[in-house]
């Protein structure tokens, strides 16, 4: 008999509340039908090309997307290190800057001209590549310091590059690079944030991304249950670095201009806040938060300088609200592997079946 | 020599500077665990009051160091009232992130008043004295002098009086200390007011010696003093003061002894090769971790 319930329930309940959960199913029948991604991944390739060949919105807009695109990328791979491995890292854009300098010296110095839009995908991955290597700086100091040393260790790290480049005179110093062609469309970073974002969700989910999950928990404790913890923390930092990097060659053929400048710590704050405010420990949190972030700037941008007073003001309340940011841990479902969803929902039944006869 | 020595004049001056505001960030960590990022605007904060202090109610030196580290105090109570007590039982970054949107609301919202560099006025009268060729000037010894000064008191306050005992206590234990009555939230706001307030007095000084002051000056400043906090042991009171005079040092060493713009890569490739020898800074110790 408890079957016929409800239905009963439901149609005693006001109307709003069962339009709401209409809307709740609705969205879980689109939640769990994780076969349209291809298809959706797809359109949105297609989209990409279409809109800047047919100029189906304005370039400004255009603009805006391949920007969210490119802090998708760079959000993502810090949550690798802030919100998956629990470490503070807070020098994102000098990894940001290797890889945008890179590509600019090959791009203006190197390559000829007629050449760089073909080689133009070939020299992203060099520039992440580069920027992967030099992620082992910050990797093996992470060895031994943790917390907020570590966070230091990210800091000077930054400062660092932000110094080395404004001392070579052969790139610029600190009057940077300009004149930089702009190789970066909607198309290729709409590859590259999939590409990151599917290869950090696997990584996450792989052995080697549980190693990583376990350091933030407890790394004694992970190193004792035989995690080679110096493997994770390497793996982790150099791909989080390495798609930093691939963020940077993106930024920089897309802005035309780099200086040492646009590096520096606050470019890496804007990248945190982007991290934080989507939730941590989330790649569907990374994303949003770093649309969100993006978009709202581009919005409130009539506001003049109150936008600025009133974007920290949100983050704030946010904080005092949701201490874990919007998505907190949870994952949109699509983004968590099948046979961990099918786990849970054996695990749900078997507790269900459990449950009721100690209910009874 | 005399260039020497008149460079470690400077270096004292800087390091002073440095060590005062390293002061707020170790004391706020010893006590609440917690990074206040929003220190370093603060330390802005407090260079504003003082120039609008010595522009506007063209205040002598004294009230004016006066009123910006009261303000700055009452400033830095209230943020840690209304936006870090909800969120002492939060995770820790999301404390950090508030205090990062906290540094960055204070900084434009003072760019919303000042959207140009402001000079700030002579609030001391500039004599120059030379003694065996180094020229010390009578802001460079006010400033030193008071620094010194201010952090022998913390040292006092901390040390021998009952505020002190508690502000101890509780960064030994917050959770058995608030049962032997020991008032948590007053002890944690005199620590904000006390660590704030030396911020606003390095403002103050720092105001007056490079007069030119803006929205961000905090920023980069901030971050120093940061770092000279962990290069001394974050936490520990006397690891910030050394820490600071370590990194001012550093920082006026390489510049008057090499190209000045190695200064940043210098001083922070020193920091990195620091850190990996003494993890935990030079005065810190390692807490026990347990599984």
């Amino acid at each position: 008999m408890p079957t016929q319930k409800p239905p009963q329930s439901n149609a005693q309940t006001p109307r709003q509340e069962g339009k709401w959960e209409q809307w709740r199913q609705r969205w879980d029948r689109i939640a769990s039908n994780r076969r349209i991604l291809p298809v959706l991944l797809a359109a949105g390739f297609v989209l990409s090309i279409l809109i800047p060949r047919f100029n189906l919105v304005n370039p400004y807009i255009q603009l805006i997307l391949m920007y969210v695109g490119i802090n998708i990328i760079l959000c993502t791979s810090l949550n690798l290190i802030n919100g998956y491995m629990g470490e503070f890292s807070v020098g994102h854009a000098g990894f940001m800057a290797v890889g945008a300098y890179v590509s600019a010296v090959l791009t203006t110095m190197f390559i000829p001209t007629a050449l760089n839009p073909w080689l133009f995908p070939l020299i992203v991955v060099v520039a992440g590549l580069a920027t992967g290597l030099v992620g082992l700086v910050v990797a093996i100091p992470s060895f031994k310091t943790r917390g907020d040393y570590l966070a230091i260790v990210t800091l000077a790290f930054n400062m660092i590059v932000k110094s080395v480049i404004e001392n070579i005179e052969a790139i610029g110093g600190p009057r940077g690079i300009p004149g930089i062609e702009k190789l970066t469309t909607l198309p290729w970073t709409f590859f590259w944030t999939v590409l990151a974002i599917w290869v950090i969700r696997n990584f996450v989910y792989s052995n080697f991304g549980r190693g990583v999950l376990s350091i933030r928990e407890d790394e004694i404790a992970s190193d004792l249950m035989s995690v080679n913890t110096r493997q994770a923390k390497l793996l982790a930092f150099t791909i989080s670095s390495f798609f930093a990097g691939i963020a940077g060659a993106l930024f920089a053929h897309l802005l035309q201009f780099i200086s040492p400048r646009v590096f520096d710590i606050i470019k890496s704050t804007d990248v945190l806040i982007m991290v934080y405010l989507g939730g941590i420990g989330s790649i569907t949190g990374s994303i949003l938060g770093a649309t969100i972030f993006t978009v709202l700037l581009e919005v409130l941008r009539p506001l003049g300088v109150w936008r600025m007073v009133l974007m920290p003001l949100v983050l704030v309340l946010l904080m005092l609200f949701r201490p874990r940011g919007i998505m907190g841990l949870r994952e949109f479902r699509w983004l968590i592997p099948h046979y961990q969803l099918l786990a849970a929902h054996l695990w749900r039944k078997k507790k269900e079946a459990t449950d009721a006869p100690a209910a009874s | 020599m005399t260039y020497f020595l008149q460079q470690l004049l400077n270096a004292m001056q800087l390091g002073s500077i440095y060590a005062l505001i390293a002061l707020g960030y170790t004391m706020v960590y010893g006590i609440l665990t917690m990074i206040n990022f929003a220190h370093g605007d603060l330390f802005m904060v407090g260079a504003f009051l003082c120039f609008i202090a010595a522009t506007f109610l063209k205040l002598p030196f004294v009230p004016t160091l006066l009123l910006s580290m009261a303000g700055v105090a009452l400033l830095g109570v209230a943020i840690e009232r209304v936006a870090y007590k909800p969120l002492r039982q939060a995770p820790r970054v999301s404390a950090v992130i508030t205090a990062l949107g906290v540094g960055l609301f204070l900084e434009n919202f003072t760019l919303v008043f000042s959207p140009y560099p402001q000079h700030v006025p002579a609030l001391i009268a500039n004599r120059t004295w030379t003694i065996g060729g180094v020229s010390i000037s009578s802001l460079q010894i006010i400033i030193i002098l008071l620094s010194i000064a201010l952090m022998i008191i913390l040292d006092l306050v901390v040390r021998r009086t009952m505020v002190g005992m508690a502000m101890r206590a509780i960064s030994w234990d917050k959770s058995i200390v608030p049962l032997m009555g020991v008032p948590l939230d007053l002890i944690i706001s005199i620590t904000f007011a006390i660590g704030t307030s030396l911020g606003a007095a390095a403002g103050t000084m720092y105001s007056l010696a490079f007069p030119v002051i803006d929205p961000y000056m905090g920023i980069l400043v901030g971050w120093k003093a940061f770092i000279s906090a962990v290069v001394g042991g974050i936490g520990n009171i006397r690891g910030a003061m050394i820490g600071g005079f370590i990194l001012g040092g550093v920082e006026i060493m390489v510049a008057a002894f090499m190209p000045s713009t190695y200064r940043d890569f210098v001083a922070f490739g020193l920091l990195l090769i620091l850190l990996i020898f003494r993890p935990y800074g030079i005065l810190g110790k390692p807490r026990p971790q347990k599984v």
